[in-house]
């Protein structure tokens, strides 16, 4: 099997262990006790369902499997939890293929972590596994997940991403020999490895995938939401078929609670649970300390006023919950103003919500009006940020919407600015990242692609809206409500952004992580939808869009143009793009807080601030020229200013040997300093002391 | 000074581009040698200095309110907008301007009065900063194959060479003036760069004078001699820099390229870079691209494109990629010429150097490497930067894109270069100054016919002595990437728009925080952290010893020592946004500050010293605010209530759906 790949190809760190079939190091340690139940509930699942539904396996396995009555009862728990889990088990019997490999799959990523490095370790731990289960089948699903990870061989020695560039990476030959998908795969040759190459990849990271075939050789294209593509030659075409089917199955996988993050289980310590973080109750103490304008109000505690907002709001004092429902009633989705940050500095807020519900004859609601005027001060006016143009915002009206009227909101002051709506921006991205990859060497071409994708433009709107209010409420001391039509994306990019503008507290990580949480997963933007297909989904988009995207590339923006303002660095913006459209936690799952606490989430599921706060992962995502900057930053958004993200866009398409180079360098330069600074310091001291000591010596 | 009809004038008014709302009122005065302008106001009076040289034309507006706007667009891409208050002093400004920007004579530039306080045997001495013969040297030549002729030594074969010029040891005199004879403008091929490790080399020349069928034998047995002086080759590259059509349209004026039978063992190879004309061209699209007052991000894009100048640095690198390549990896030399050889040729030899030899990616070594390919071997920068009034057509930004290429480099390859891009800028400023006299005239016969030497100072010394600001904090020579040849990638998203060039005045487009600036600063103060280091090593050692004998004067080092400590270490330099607000071009908030050399003059310190950029503080970093709300109000002013307009669309409105 032949394999496009790309990515750096890794030193193997050990040699070559024997290979895992047949005979099985067999160590199951104690203290892995925990885990092991968990292996065993699930593995014993998966395997019951194969068993009992396919005659093909059941010939393999027969008498060899154990009916442990762990898997009995987990079995008989999912038929009532999840039908489809059932409807799955039944499935296989039907196409007998493709599904059954998911299943194993998961098994195998859930020791990802294990392996990170290292396949063999990996393999040990499933030996483990195997021990268990006591069953043979396992060792195909170890086959099966080496084939999913992709254990690579690379070429000779070229290490180097220049050597040969296929679509857009290193050729590698991956030592698998496949055979019939019944009996998966013969164990990789290791003889001659001298370095090994393993990509992990998460179904729900593909976005799309092509087949071709010339004579017996078939090949299938990955295309992944992470903007990665590669291509795997599989020889014979029954064994690319059932790949690819499987692929394409396992990767457009319907129901959520079937989504990876529910079988995953972390293998590291949860010191500090991401779930119990970010509580909107914490926020609100720190609102507390500097005004008593606000109260928190539990009216959505059912989530029946807005399905898409949290059941705790922060909303002015003075009104009540029964004017707030009567506001939510006049406004889209339920969504009435509520606070979405309060500048220290001079008092001023900005709200969000969603258009008002105006219609054609200009609809008034008196408790909305009161709701958004109470932010004033006496005598102050406010500006209301409309994210559509006024043309856009007129038409809504004709589907019920549409948008403040002055006359109903004397004390404000109407904007309209032009933030593109989903399908334009979706339709953008895969522009855009179709001319990153075009393999034609024309200039004219690059740029009049990448002008004609509009991604730059939607990009310096953005921003500059999100500048606009916060020149609103830092310069012109106003308070600001910004609103679009639903509320949930051009609004939320606008408050964020002028958040990581006013608030330096924003630009930390834990602050950043905090605005997530606040401006984006608990104000209700729809994750799930948006992020459910990337840039290489073929079919007519639903309601995707690269709305957080857009976000992210907006903040690196900002954080080219300060580079030392910012805790956090460029991976740390990479990882966000990567976990919202494919995770293995659950931060990212489910629309609103509404369904994520239908989904269990914090239950059932790992949450990515659990893993990322840890202090092995968050040293990649430092910044080390950041040194608190408590100023607001203005950001330049001319046109000359604006970059390309290259760290996503062309991510896999240019080598980074020598950027990377540069960063260690850069590291090097800053660590040093550290360490001759505290060097210093202590012969200082140490000077001092003995200074001291000497002092009564010398003193006549 | 005839030509001054008006030394001075009363409340100019200096627009501020990125803001029309930012006006300084001021005066301003014409001297020999520089516009000045003083803003008025006690705190800080700003200055601006631009010399003639740096003027590239100056244009009259329609009058405004306020007065008669001149626009003033210089060389090194500042652009500045005055308003005067009286129509006469204005076209009095103008008319001046007009003629003192466009020096007739050599005598009238910048370089030929300014003198720094310098004496006879330092100014000499400057000149000797740079020697190209111990360039040569270090390449390892002359050797057993290459050697000096003294043939060009009265510049009698070409007069447009310098005088020493290496070739073959096995071609006779008679060979070369044959060969000099059949190449457009007596320029015959020449060794410009030798690689020692595989006796490959780069040759230049011109255009043989081939026409549709002619040959010479003496060329023939030129072109032969360079490739047997690469012992370990079978053939050689000649490389027409110049599209295939027009070398072709060339034979008809009897001259053209070589022909592959006459010659014996040679690949012939087109690059098509395009020529000076469409380059002109091309850099002034780019240049009003630039210029453009808040363009929509497809305006800027569209007119990039359209610009066509990032596809022509695509085709320059290839061109060098191509020729580093083969003397790199395949150990053949090459022979380049364009038409004359001085434009594209001299492009394309010295971006294959930099690719080639890590040397040109220092500061001494790109200066040498300047000093070589382009003012030695003849690039014509009187005509080309357009020094003396003169045939427009003959303007061209040739080295300004070498310069660029090495920038695009630079970006790939962030730790393969000992300089920074403010050495490339800070060339490319005196390349257009006239400010030394390097880069004045056309050749080196015609700079020793005018004693420039004797005249003028040289730029490299001044260059060096200001080398720290010049330095790639990132620079690692011992890095594998920077050894041997660099093989940057060609792909079009390679290239970039180059902002700290052509908006280098425009202050407000940068990052507001330098990631250089500030690892500068904390090389520096590592720097000094290693010297206090040693001292206290020292100290206790000495403490250690005789702790009774030195307390008293171990105090007073100590004492002296901690307050040096007590500058902010730990809350250093580093990430405090004042210290690298302005950093790059000129200090906040004096915008206008002159580069470091035009400062150096004694005349020049007429004003004192202008103020410091302590005051950029807070508010400068916070000044991106004026134009958010621009485009949707179509005003540039903040959004408060008298100036902006939004269509209030109510019912009655004119938008009504």
């Amino acid at each position: 099997m032949e394999l496009w790949g790309d990515g750096d190809a890794g030193e193997a760190e050990h040699p070559p262990a024997a290979p895992p079939d047949g005979e099985v190091s067999a160590v199951l340690v104690l203290e892995q006790a925990q885990v092991r139940d968990e292996l065993l509930e699930a593995g014993s699942c998966h395997l019951r369902i194969v068993s009992a539904a396919s005659p093909h396996r059941e010939r393999a396995s027969a008498g060899l499997f154990p009916e442990t009555p762990d898997a009995a009862d987990w079995m008989s728990q999912l038929n009532r939890e999840t039908r489809s889990l059932t409807h799955l088990g039944c499935h296989l019997v039907l196409d007998s293929t493709p599904r059954d490999w998911r299943l194993l799959s998961d098994v195998m990523l859930w020791s990802e972590h294990a392996a990170r490095l290292n396949p063999f370790t990996q393999l040990k731990k499933l030996s483990t596994f195997v021990r268990v289960t006591a069953s043979p089948w396992m060792e195909v699903a170890i086959k099966v997940a080496i084939l999913i990870q992709i254990c690579l061989k690379s070429v000779a020695k070229s290490n180097t991403k220049e050597w040969k560039r296929g679509s857009g990476g290193v050729r590698f030959l991956v030592p698998l020999n496949i055979m019939e998908f019944a009996e998966l795969i013969k164990t990789p040759r290791v003889d001659g490895v001298d370095n090994t190459e393993e990509l992990w990849l998460l179904h729900a990271n593909i976005d799309s995938t092509e087949k071709r075939f010339v004579g017996s050789l078939g090949t299938i294209i990955v295309k992944c939401k992470d903007l990665r593509v590669i291509q795997l030659d599989i020889p014979g075409m029954e064994e690319c078929l059932n790949i690819a089917s499987s692929i394409e199955a396992l990767s457009t996988l319907d129901s959520v609670s079937l989504m990876y993050p529910f079988f995953y289980r972390p293998l590291f310590e949860v010191i500090e649970d991401g779930w119990q973080l970010f509580v909107p109750g914490e926020a609100f103490k720190d609102l507390e300390s500097m005004t008593d304008e606000w109260r928190l109000s539990e009216v959505n505690k059912d989530f029946s006023v807005c399905p898409s907002y949290p059941s705790l709001l922060t909303v002015p004092k003075d009104i009540d919950d029964e004017s707030l429902c009567k506001a939510a009633s006049f406004r889209h989705g339920g969504r009435f103003p509520v606070l979405s940050y309060y500048h220290k500095k001079n008092g001023m807020v900005m709200m969000r919500a969603a258009q008002p519900l105006t219609g054609t004859n200009g609809r008034r609601c008196k408790e909305d009006e009161k709701l958004i005027n109470a932010t004033l001060c006496a005598g102050k006016r406010g500006y209301i940020i409309d994210t559509r143009t006024i043309a856009v915002a007129q038409q809504a009206k004709a589907r019920g919407g549409g948008f403040e009227q002055e006359a109903n909101y004397p004390q404000w002051r109407r904007i309209h600015k032009a933030i593109e709506r989903s399908n334009i921006l979706q339709e953008s991205l895969i522009k855009l990242v179709e001319a990153c990859n075009d393999q034609s060497h024309s200039m004219d071409r690059w740029l009049s692609k990448l002008e004609a994708s509009n991604w730059q433009s939607h990009v310096k709107e953005i921003l500059t809206t999100a500048c606009l209010a916060a020149q609103c409420i830092d310069r012109e001391g106003a308070s600001v409500l910004v609103h679009g039509t639903e509320g949930t994306d051009s609004t939320l990019q606008v408050t964020s952004l002028a958040q990581i503008i006013l608030d330096p507290a924003c630009r930390t990580i834990r602050g950043f992580e905090a605005l997530i949480e606040r401006e984006w997963l608990q104000a209700g933007h729809p994750f799930q939808q948006r992020c459910a297909q990337s840039a290489y989904s073929n079919g007519k988009p639903r309601s995707e869009a690269p709305v957080f995207l857009l976000f992210l590339d907006c903040v690196w923006q900002i954080l080219r143009q300060f580079p030392c303002s910012f805790q956090f660095n460029e991976n740390f913006l990479i990882m966000l793009f990567e976990h919202a459209y494919a995770s293995q936690f659950g931060t990212f799952l489910g629309n609103s807080v509404t369904e994520r606490v239908k989904l269990q989430l914090s239950q059932k599921t790992v949450s990515l601030w659990s893993w990322v706060n840890r202090p092995q992962e968050l040293e990649r995502f430092l910044n080390p020229l950041y040194e608190p900057n408590n100023l607001v930053i203005w950001p330049s958004v001319a046109p000359q200013s604006l970059l390309l993200w290259e760290g996503v866009f062309l991510r896999w398409n240019r080598s980074t040997k020598c950027l990377d180079e540069a960063y260690q360098e850069m590291v090097h330069i800053i660590e040093y300093n550290k360490e001759l600074q505290n060097k210093v310091n202590s012969l200082r001291r140490q000077l001092a002391q003995l200074e001291t000591e000497d002092s009564p010596l010398q003193t006549p | 000074m005839e030509h001054i009809r008006m030394p001075k004038v009363e409340n100019v008014r200096l627009v501020d581009r990125s803001s029309s709302r930012r006006i300084q009122v001021g005066t301003l005065y014409l001297t020999a040698t520089h516009i000045i302008f003083v803003g008025k106001g006690s705190e800080d009076r700003n200055e601006l200095w631009v010399l003639h040289s740096l003027v590239c034309n100056v244009v009259k507006h329609k009058s405004s309110q306020s007065g008669y706007p001149l626009l003033i667009h210089c060389k090194n891409f500042q652009v500045i907008q005055f308003i005067i208050p009286q129509e006469s002093d204005c076209h009095n400004v103008y008319i001046s301007l007009s003629r003192l920007s466009r020096p007739e004579k050599y005598e009238e530039l910048y370089c030929f009065s300014f003198n720094p306080n310098v004496d006879k045997a330092e100014r000499e001495h400057s000149w000797d900063f740079l020697n190209l013969k111990a360039e040569y040297s270090r390449m390892g030549l002359p050797n057993k194959l290459w050697h000096v002729t003294p043939i060009n030594r009265e510049y009698r074969v070409c007069d447009t060479y310098p005088a020493d010029l290496f070739v073959p040891k096995s071609v006779t005199l008679p060979v070369i003036v044959g060969s000099s004879k059949f190449r457009s403008r007596g320029r015959f091929p020449t060794l410009s760069y030798y690689c020692k490790e595989n006796h490959a080399t780069i040759c230049r020349s011109s255009q043989p004078l081939s026409g549709f069928s002619a040959r010479c034998l003496e060329d023939e047995q030129m072109l032969q001699a360079i490739m047997k002086s690469n012992p370990g080759s079978r053939f050689m590259y000649v490389v027409d820099t110049r599209p295939k059509l027009n070398a072709m349209a060339n034979r008809a004026a009897g001259k053209g390229y070589e022909n592959e039978d006459n010659y014996c063992n040679i690949k012939f190879q087109f690059i098509g870079i395009e020529n000076i004309h469409v380059m002109r061209n091309s850099q002034q699209k780019l240049i009003e691209v630039s210029a453009l007052r808040s363009p929509s991000m497809g305006e800027f894009l569209l007119g990039l494109e359209n610009s066509d100048w990032l596809r022509h640095i695509k085709s320059t690198m290839e061109a060098g990629i191509f020729i580093s390549k083969a003397v790199a990896e395949e150990g053949v030399s090459v022979l380049v010429h364009c038409s004359d050889g001085w434009d594209r040729t001299a492009q394309v030899c010295s971006v294959a150097s930099v690719l080639l030899d890590p040397y040109y990616r220092t500061i001494k070594g790109l200066m040498v490497l300047i000093e070589k390919d382009w003012v030695s071997f003849g690039h014509k920068f009187s005509h080309r930067c357009g020094h003396l009034d003169g045939e427009p057509k003959e303007v061209s930004p040739v080295i300004d894109q070498f310069l660029e290429c090495v920038w695009q480099l630079m970006e790939q390859f962030p730790c393969a270069f000992e300089y920074n891009e403010k050495f490339l800028i800070s060339i490319h400023n005196h390349v257009y100054s006239c400010h030394y006299g390097n880069f004045i005239c056309n050749s080196q016969k015609e700079r020793k016919d005018l004693c420039i030497k004797e005249k003028s100072h040289s730029i490299w010394p001044h260059l060096w002595e200001s080398k720290l600001d010049f330095m790639n904090p990132l620079f690692k020579p011992d890095q594998s990437q920077n050894q041997g040849l660099l093989r940057p990638s060609t792909a079009p998203y390679c290239f970039k728009y180059w902002r700290r060039l052509y908006n280098r005045f425009d202050r407000e487009l940068h990052p507001r925080q330098s990631e250089l600036d500030c690892l500068m600063t904390i090389k520096e103060e590592t720097q000094q952290l290693e010297e206090e280091l040693a001292l206290y090593e020292q100290k206790l050692a000495v403490l250690d010893k005789e702790r009774a004998k030195t307390l008293y004067m171990q105090k007073g080092v100590l004492d002296s020592k901690q307050a040096l400590w007590s500058l902010p270490l730990d809350t250093s330099l580093a990430n405090t946004p004042q210290d690298y607000i302005g950093g790059f071009i000129g200090g906040a908030p004096n915008v206008f500050t002159l580069q470091q050399g035009e400062r150096e003059s004694a005349e020049l310190s007429l004003f004192g010293d202008k103020p410091k950029s302590s005051d950029a503080d807070s508010s400068d970093q916070e000044s991106g605010v004026a134009d958010f709300s621009s485009h949707s109000s179509g005003e540039e002013s903040l959004p408060s209530e008298d100036s902006v307009k939004y269509p209030d669309s109510d019912e009655t409105g004119p938008n009504r759906a």
